[in-house]
């Protein structure tokens, strides 16, 4: 036997289950009890940028859409800065802006949509840049572990984005990739299994 | 030193996606492979919260919804610590809660579960951990629900438990369990996590000495979030 190296394990995931809403949108779930719900608001009124609007469906491996998903949106600001010690930049990050948000489908379509800003390019590893995105986490019933995912824009150059360059296959690429449909209006259909499955990220 | 990376997640000691005897896991797991990053600046940061964000009684459940009087059921303390991988606190991030009632009825418009609604019971509670990554609830012990998978299933009573940790790839979503209920060993949702250990490890113990006399009993909860190393070499994380 070899000494035991000290290391705890990381517990395990389990899914957020139908009643994911009590917890974390008890509004949706159809009750009042907190002073203020968490994630409402990714970017204050005064924060520069673009306003934008994404909506979307998810859906399931039989192309129905998922009504009782719950996902939550990071993203850096305008100008490319995490609201986070960790960014180098983070100090000079837009003030009110949140970076963060969570989302809910309506119970009768699935449909689910999000205001923030457009996020600026992010530094990559390796001094490469990251073409503007946002980083996407879904968790429902019959997830077992929440799904990582990320938003581009179709009206950026994702040409030299690193991540989006280790997709092996390039027809993969655009099922990461929001189209436009109206000014400031981006759609964004995440299929979960199938034909046209959105690429997942092991982060 | 700065810390970098994150610990590559074990998945061996994941549920996978795929987990037929959890029916609905069939239509909503890819099939696909995922595609493994190492962290970027996307990942490594995450959102932060502080004490503007909660109110101090969102970690009482017994009486952040009373209306009329506390709810009925068993009055317990859940309590622990979130740690990371290296065994270190995880401090001032958000834990969020949730459950049924005694009875295993949510308060959720979506459950039709016969059994009644408590009046005075919400099911939902939120907190930040402490400089040491302790964190403690009050609230009273979930029942046994019924759920259509196969026709006699049952969950195991159990909390949904919510943590962030510091960046957006420590996210998770778990359940904790309670020591000594016979229904986890039946449970397709805790049979997906393949390792014993793994299950073992989101059981909770009855915790005597934590318990507050002719008042409530405790269970002590600690959730384990993924570490990160320490850079002994260079490392080439943009920003570091």
């Amino acid at each position: 036997m070899v000494q035991a190296l000290p290391y705890l394990k990381e517990s395990a995931s389990q899914t957020a289950g139908p009643y994911v809403h009590i917890g974390l949108a008890p509004g949706a779930a159809g009750f009042d009890i907190y002073r203020q719900e968490l994630g409402q608001i990714i970017a204050g009124p005064d924060v520069p940028g673009e306003r934008i609007r994404i909506e979307g469906l998810v859906y399931d491996g039989t192309g129905a859409p998922v009504k009782d998903i719950l996902l939550e949106s990071w993203q850096a600001d305008a100008n490319g800065i995490y609201p986070h010690p960790e960014d180098p930049r983070h100090g000079e990050v837009a003030p009110d802006f949140r970076g963060w948000g969570r989302i809910i489908t309506d119970f009768d379509s699935g449909l689910w949509s999000f205001e923030t800003i457009k996020p600026g390019p992010v530094p990559g590893r390796n001094k490469r840049v990251m073409a503007p995105h946002i980083s996407l986490w879904l968790v429902s019933r019959g997830i077992n572990i929440g799904l990582n995912t990320r938003m581009y824009f179709d009206d950026e150059d994702n040409s030299a984005d690193p991540v989006l360059g280790l997709v092996e296959q390039e027809n993969r690429r655009r099922t990461l990739i929001a189209q436009r449909t109206a000014p400031g209006v981006y759609r964004f259909d995440i299929r979960l299994q199938g034909e046209g499955e959105t690429v997942f990220l092991d982060v | 030193m700065k810390p970098a990376e994150f610990y590559q997640r074990d998945r061996t000691l994941q549920p996978p996606a795929l987990t037929p005897d959890y029916k609905t896991s069939v239509a909503r797991s890819p099939r696909l492979a995922m595609l493994s990053l190492q962290g970027s600046l996307s990942e490594i940061t995450g959102p932060t919260f502080g004490h503007s964000d909660i109110d101090p009684i969102d970690n009482d459940l017994i009486k952040n919804y009373a209306k009329s009087g506390d709810p009925v059921g068993e009055r317990i303390i859940v309590h622990g610590r979130v740690l990371d991988e290296n065994g270190r606190g995880v401090p001032n991030t958000l834990v969020e809660i949730w459950q049924a009632n005694a009875g295993g009825r949510y308060r959720h418009k979506k459950d039709s579960y016969l059994a009644p609604i408590d009046p005075n019971f919400g099911g939902c509670g939120r907190t930040l951990t402490d400089a040491d990554g302790y964190y403690f609830f009050r609230t009273v012990k979930p029942g046994a629900y019924p759920w259509r998978n196969w026709v006699n299933n049952w969950r195991p009573a159990h909390i949904h438990v919510s943590v962030f940790g510091t960046a957006f790839s420590q996210r998770l979503i778990t359940q904790m369990y309670f020591e000594g209920d016979p229904l986890i060993a039946k449970c397709p949702i805790v049979a997906t996590i393949p390792d014993q250990r793994a299950i073992d490890q989101l059981i909770a113990p009855l915790d005597l000495n934590a318990a507050v006399p002719l008042d409530c009993l405790a269970y002590k909860f600690d959730i384990v979030l993924r570490g990160r190393r320490s850079t002994l070499f260079e490392n080439r994380l943009e920003g570091n």
